[in-house]
């Protein structure tokens, strides 16, 4: 049964990674990572269940400097996987897949996701 | 005799399986997350640094509770399937790769309903 030994794609070792490669794959660990910080969605409404108390103390931990490191952290990735995904619906179409669309697509991508996330820190710090 | 016609005798045998609606459902919660999402993140920078009994008036308005029971079912459930997705590609064990597809969906449905019960908890009840 040499055929289950068989590398899997999309095979991250092997071949060289272009930016769009590095992105797509990024969509992947961002997608990942935020379904970890769920975790952190679920101890924060479950604290609000729990009473002011727990509530307080919570909201205090997530104010925290690391707190907010975290929710900055939490805030990039999302912006990305949402403005990656939107991409991703558009190839769903079949649109978009001309190498130098792809090209543009790409750096729309990353300048979206960095103003979105540059946005919403200064408009919570700062309104 | 056989009564099934070719095609339901075909259907689910291809390389994909059921992976039609696994990739069915993963498309339509990314689409409602798009405007879920967003809505999310401009309430919660609306509440920041507000105390317990904010939060707490602000979900219990039944606009708000609504969007937020939606919020956490497309969520974990988008979550899950996209996890699911990268295990199957890089967990190679048969065994391995079926028990942790299982302990992600477990997981997952464990955070979704507590996030669920603690959001109409807060909003009906209060701490």
């Amino acid at each position: 049964m040499t055929s289950l030994n068989r590398p899997l794609s999309p095979h991250l070792q092997v071949y060289r990674l272009p930016l769009v490669a590095l992105l797509s794959i990024t969509h992947r660990i961002t997608g990942v990572a935020l379904s970890a910080g769920t975790i952190l969605l679920a101890i924060w409404l479950g604290s609000a269940a729990y009473g002011p108390e727990a509530y307080d103390q919570v909201s205090a931990l997530l104010g925290s400097p690391i707190g907010l490191i975290i929710l900055f952290g939490f805030s990039a990735a999302f912006y990305y996987h949402l403005c990656n995904g939107i991409r991703h619906l558009v190839w769903d179409f079949g649109q978009g897949f001309e190498l130098p669309t792809v090209r543009r697509s790409n750096v729309l991508v990353l300048i979206g996701a960095a103003v979105l996330t540059i946005g919403t820190w200064a408009i919570a710090l700062f309104h | 005799m056989n009564l099934r016609t070719p095609l339901s005798r075909a259907r689910g045998h291809g390389s994909a399986k059921e992976g039609l609606g696994h990739w069915i459902q993963q498309r339509v919660t990314a689409v409602a997350l798009i405007p879920l999402s967003i809505w999310f993140i401009v309430s919660v920078i609306g509440l920041a640094g507000s105390h317990y009994e904010q939060f707490q008036a602000w979900l219990a308005v039944p606009g708000n509770t609504a969007l937020m029971l939606l919020l956490l079912f497309c969520t974990f459930h988008h979550a899950q399937l996209g996890v699911q997705t990268v295990i199957e590609d890089y967990i190679h064990g048969r065994g391995a790769r079926l028990a942790s597809i299982y302990l992600v969906k477990m997981t997952s449905a464990l955070l979704g309903v507590f996030a669920g019960v603690a959001v109409l908890r807060a909003a009906l009840v209060g701490g």
